[in-house]
């Protein structure tokens, strides 16, 4: 098993506030591994994290190691551009950036110089459609991207990150408020990107890990309390907190 | 305990305001109605398209000041536009909120220095340097330009930032994770959906130079000829009113009110393209 992500005592401050506690993590490569837990335990944070998005928040702070393929990333010389063409992430309520369909699955490749107009065109329909998006937006890819539905606009940003074609994809809960027929249409293309990616998937939706992660995660106030294949994850946890919050006993 | 009941507060308020506005009108009433007759005496062409003044004859083309007005502005605009935007870009982008905060209101005090100081710094500093470096009288269009060009930067900055601000988060993180800089992000997002705020606050920039006098007055040369140079004396229409209004009687007042139409109808027109912009911006959000 070689691991796309080598997470080592991994802690994060907001301000003063400790976010994330010991972290350590192996994250193998061409696997899903979900990450559950409850609101404010740190997911996002952690997401944020592996691409190097927090490094906005002015008051945070982080310790520890994570190494991309061996290299550390927060490396001063580890070059933050690139990590987030390879580190691709769809947010949480993703919404299209102010443009064209087109224009915004195109943003990524064309800041990598690539202007070819059949490259890009193509990379256009092979995002989209592996986004399960193309059916619906092929005839009308020239109108804004802001027009589309909020689940047609999650797709979206999914095809734009593939676009990107990154070797890793973070999700932050991209199937909240999607209706469960845009849902199965988000799991079956994560179930096909995973031949391609490593993906990271972090979902409020305990049910979703199970039926698609290979690996699971268990959160806690900032603490990963479990992690394992997701079939042991979900019929025997080793910890009883995990128990818990699958069962639905708390959280 | 209630002293004045909601209605008689609201009374109160329609009649404060009530009088502001009527305020307005009635200066806007009393330039029209001072200086209109004048522009229908003496024809609006010659008026407008000549450009001799000479009052003691009788004579009153405002060309030659419309164009130096319209060169001052132009001028500014060079100078204090693209400083401004890049420095609200700067702020708003580049450095942390908290510092930005911080800078922000200071440099909005900016626009609270009389325009006489910075008339006399214009004077004292760098006309002196224009004269020295490049020749002609120092006093000059390109000096009137430079002034102004700073005494609206506060204006440019403040607007610009503000909408700058108002760009989602989300679109700058979108573009960030998508493997752009914050250059890159700016020049392909932020700029776009910060645009018409940005243009706004450019016209008021405008309206605030078309209009403003002493600072002119004390840096432009104030000689009426049509500049050939950056380096020429000018007289701005604002000027020429501040000038001759303490002795100026009879036609020759008139004629300065109707410089003050001209210059009434052009800020207008600044100022609701500027308020147009404003209110697309509110709608988009
Ligand atoms: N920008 C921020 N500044 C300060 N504190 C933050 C910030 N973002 C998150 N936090 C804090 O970090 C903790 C973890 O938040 P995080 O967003 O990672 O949780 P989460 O597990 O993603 O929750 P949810 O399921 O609700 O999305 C919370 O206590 C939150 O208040
Ligand atoms: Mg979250």
């Amino acid at each position: 098993m070689n691991s796309k992500f080598q997470i080592q005592n991994l802690n994060f401050y907001f301000n003063s506030e400790k976010v994330l506690k010991e972290i350590n993590l192996e994250i193998p490569a061409n696997k899903i591994l979900g990450i559950i837990g409850p609101s404010g335990s740190g997911k996002t944070t952690f997401l944020r994290s592996l691409n190097r998005m927090n490094d906005f928040e002015i008051t945070s702070r982080i310790e520890g190691k994570i190494l991309l393929d061996g290299k550390d990333i927060y490396n001063s010389d580890f070059d933050v551009v690139a990590l987030r063409k390879k580190v691709g992430m769809v947010f949480a309520m993703p919404v299209a950036l102010p443009m064209s369909i087109y224009e915004n699955v195109v943003y990524g490749p064309k800041l990598d110089g690539i202007n070819d107009k059949n490259k890009l065109s193509e990379l256009v329909e092979k995002s989209l459609s592996a986004a399960y998006l193309w059916d619906e937006v092929k005839d009308r890819l020239k109108t804004s991207g802001m027009r589309l539905s909020g689940g047609q606009q999650q797709r979206l940003c999914l095809a734009r990150v593939l676009a990107m074609e990154p070797d890793v994809i973070l999700l932050d809960e991209p199937c909240s408020g999607l209706d469960p027929i845009s849902t199965a249409k988000i799991e079956d293309a994560l179930a096909q990107l995973k031949k391609e990616y490593t993906i990271i998937l972090v979902t409020n939706n305990t049910k979703q890990a199970a039926r698609v992660a290979d690996n699971t995660a268990f959160f806690l106030m900032g603490e990963m309390i479990e992690v394992g294949v997701t079939k042991q994850i979900f019929t025997s946890p080793q910890k009883s907190e995990t128990n818990d919050y699958i069962t639905g006993r708390f959280g | 305990m209630k002293l004045i009941s909601e209605k008689g507060v609201q009374r109160i308020l329609m009649l404060t305001a009530f009088s502001a506005i009527s305020a307005l009108l009635l200066i806007a009433l009393f330039i029209l109605s001072e200086g209109l007759p004048f522009i229908f005496k003496y024809g609006l062409k010659d008026f407008l398209f000549s450009s001799e003044w000479q009052p003691n004859l009788g004579k009153f083309g405002i060309f030659a000041m419309i164009v130096a007005s319209l060169w001052v502005t132009f001028g500014a605009m060079i100078v204090g536009a693209p400083l401004g935007v890049a420095c609200a870009f700067f702020l708003s982008e580049y450095v942390p909120r908290y510092i930005m905060r911080i800078i922000k209101p200071t440099i909005e005090l900016l626009a609270a220095i009389p325009s006489v100081v910075y008339g006399f710094i214009g004077v004292m500093v760098l006309a002196p340097i224009i004269r020295d470096n490049f020749g002609g009288p120092g006093l000059s269009l390109l000096s009137a330009s430079i002034i102004l060009g700073i005494m609206i930067l506060p204006t440019i900055i403040s607007i610009s930032i503000d909408s700058i601000l108002a760009v989602p988060q989300s679109y700058r993180e979108g573009s960030l994770a998508l493997g752009a800089t914050i250059w890159q992000t700016i020049t392909m997002v932020t700029i776009k959906a910060s645009k018409s705020g940005i243009i706004a606050s450019i016209i008021l920039g405008l309206g605030r130079a078309i209009g403003e006098t002493m600072a002119v007055i004390m840096v432009a040369g104030n000689s009426v000829n049509i500049p050939h140079s950056a380096l020429d004396s000018v007289r701005t229409l604002t000027a020429n009113i501040a000038l001759e209004m303490s002795y100026a009687t009879g036609l020759h007042r008139q004629a300065l009110f109707a410089t003050g139409v001209v210059l009434f109808v052009v800020i207008i027109i600044l100022n609701s393209i500027a308020s147009v912009a404003i209110r697309k911006r509110m709608v988009k959000k």
